[in-house]
């Protein structure tokens, strides 16, 4: 009987391109309604991490269980289903080019219920403010929004079907610091307010250290260490002391304790 | 899960059971319509429900602003009050609609932005003059292996597929005059038609659309691509002109390319219309050979080599055109690229016409 609290489930995952080892019997937990955050250095396997949860890719071996399924074993129809109770915003917005900002959050809705268009124009609408964009923004074309617009719009397609879990892939990179802070607190308000689970992929210190319950940190292929940030700060690895010892980190941490 | 349920259990009372998420709220959406009740205020029981959505909400909310009515919210838990209570709070403003034209308002867009085009295409061909004159004045910076990596690419590489479509022309050419000419006894005239076809028309026209929808297409992706990946901003910036690495070798590998390609489908071409004129007409050859020489002169050779340069022109100008064209994403690449080819094709056709009418005032 799978642990109901566990969302995420992974046991001895292994990954290979050709000769070069990505994970090597990797372990990671993610419990319901935490914030989960997964850190490491560039090349250290976080989005493949990422795709094999979100179901685009499969681990050489090992099993991956999220939501309770066993992603192994599902079929076509159970993987829709699965798909339907997640989101996920791509760190480049992943938002179709050839619709509006509106139509493409309302696209999973077209595709998967059978609400009328009008009332999904208006939640798209609703689900759009939520993520602080004026309504004018959903009638723009994805490739005339800026960087922080585009960020924001993929997080409102990415809660259209209300997901459960939601999985973000660098929500802040390639974001001033003001809209960086602009998407952290974005990202607690819908953490709030829907009660989804949260599992991002991230190396900013901000997040981490103000918006994560629990970080992982990977490097050679594994987990090097998994907790709160405060936990880790206490952990002796060289890829982890890292993510402490220069003084960016510092500050990081600083400005998350001014804020408690 | 329950599927979605709503029931009146008092006056002005009632009672929302199951889920109204996506996938349970189901034929409600639809038949939802009942009255609240007389005055508008009413009183909502969440105690029984399973879940709720934003859809849910949503629902549940255009309910209630349809009939004018305004909904307490009673024993409803935790999570779904504070999605119902945002919900509720945001205005019901009609929905943005984009702008949209006349169609009068619509024709003068189009022509306004078919004049802009025409006007870019002109400033293009004035850069990329200005791009070859400097070039001329230093010979020196003609990038001769970029030119002649473009030939063998565009040229070279394109031997076989142009070599098999003008034999197969030929071929087709010879069958379709051989049954006209079989009536009247004309046998041996097959291979004027053959010759001037191919030589003055086919093989150049066949040539440039193959090429333009080979090359012509694949520079204004090579082009676009690197728009959009800023690498055409990065060259400018370190003070490389893109006309003149990009466009120039492409222009030149082009001028040489389309000439040769079309002197080798003259050949392929009448080859095909030989063979044909053997196994259809039984001539033979030699006799082929022999009135080939005697009837076709260098001008019709000329005539369609010389229509190249021109078609040459015109397809590395657009596709390079077209590449520069490409503004934002990758979506822009592949618009760009379909219309550099259809435009090019529709240029060369329209030049080739133009030829026609030219050549025969000269008699040529």
């Amino acid at each position: 009987m799978p642990d109901t609290d566990l969302v995420i489930e992974m046991r001895k995952v292994c990954t290979r391109f050709g000769r070069n080892v990505v994970h090597d019997g990797l372990d990671l937990e993610v419990r319901r309604g935490e914030v989960f955050a997964i850190a490491g250095g560039s090349g250290s396997g976080k989005s493949v991490l990422l795709r094999e949860m979100i179901l685009l890719q499969r681990p050489n071996s090992g099993s991956i269980r999220v939501l309770g399924e066993d992603v192994a074993t599902l079929d076509e129809e159970q993987s829709l289903a699965l798909r339907k109770r997640c989101g996920v915003m791509f760190q480049h917005g992943g938002l179709f080019g050839a619709l509006t900002v509106r139509e493409n959050i309302g696209l999973p809705l077209r595709e998967h219920s059978s609400l009328d268009s009008a009332l999904i124009d208006s939640i798209a609408d609703w689900k759009l403010s939520l993520t602080g964009l004026a309504p004018e923004a959903g009638l723009k074309q994805p490739d005339e929004l800026s960087g922080g617009m585009l960020k924001r719009a993929s997080l409102a397609r990415a809660i259209a079907l209300d997901p459960e879990l939601l999985f973000l892939d660098e929500p802040t990179s390639g974001l001033d610091p003001a809209s960086a802070a602009g998407v952290d607190e974005l990202i607690r308000r819908m953490h709030e307010l829907f009660g989804l689970t949260l599992v991002m992929v991230t190396h900013d210190l901000d997040l981490l250290w103000q918006v994560a319950d629990r970080v992982a940190v990977l490097g050679e292929g594994r987990v090097l260490g998994t907790g709160s940030m405060e936990e880790l700060s206490h952990l002796d690895h060289p890829i982890i002391r890292g993510y402490f010892d220069d003084p960016r980190a510092r500050k990081a941490r600083d400005r998350a304790k001014a804020q408690e | 899960m329950e599927p979605a349920a709503i029931r009146r259990i008092a006056d002005r009372e009632w009672e929302l059971g199951g889920s109204w998420t996506v996938r349970g709220l189901g034929e409600l959406v639809h038949s939802l319509d009942a009255e609240p009740g007389q005055g508008g205020a009413i009183t909502l029981d969440g105690s029984g429900l399973e879940a709720i959505d934003t859809a849910g909400a949503w629902v549940l909310q255009r309910w209630l602003t349809r009939h004018g009515a305004q909904a307490t919210r009673r024993g409803w838990p935790a999570q779904p009050e504070r999605l119902m209570s945002l919900v509720a709070a945001h205005p019901q403003a009609p929905l943005l609609q984009a702008a949209r034209y006349t169609p009068l308002a619509r024709v003068g867009r189009r022509a306004a932005a078919a004049a802009r085009q025409t006007l870019g295409l002109l400033s293009f061909i004035g850069e990329t003059a200005l791009a070859a004159l400097r070039l001329l004045a230093h010979p020196d910076r003609i990038r001769w292996r970029t030119v002649l990596r473009n030939i063998q690419i565009g040229g070279f590489d394109a031997l076989p597929i142009i070599g098999l479509t003008s034999f197969l022309l030929g071929i087709v050419v010879a069958y379709q005059g051989a049954d006209q000419l079989q009536h009247y006894g004309a046998n041996i005239f097959v291979v004027d038609l053959v010759g001037y076809a191919m030589l003055r028309e086919f093989a150049p026209l066949i040539t440039a659309i193959i090429i333009a929808g080979r090359s012509g297409s694949a520079y204004a992706a090579q082009i676009g691509t690197m728009i959009v990946t800023e690498e055409i901003d990065a060259m400018r910036t370190i003070g490389i002109d893109p006309i003149e690495l990009l466009v120039l070798p492409k222009v030149i590998a082009l001028l040489v390319a389309l000439p040769l390609l079309t002197v080798y489908a003259d050949m392929l071409g009448v080859f095909g219309g030989m063979v044909m004129a053997r196994a259809q007409l039984d001539i033979g050859m030699h006799e082929f050979i022999d009135r080939f020489g005697r009837e076709l002169h260098g001008t019709s050779l000329l005539v369609g080599v010389g229509k190249t340069l021109v078609f040459a022109l015109i397809i590395a100008g657009i596709g390079c055109f077209q590449g520069f064209r490409t503004h934002g994403s990758a979506d822009s690449v592949g618009r760009q690229t379909t219309l550099s080819v259809v435009q090019s094709i529709f240029l060369v056709i329209v030049a080739d016409a133009l030829f026609s009418v030219v050549f025969s005032r000269l008699g040529l």
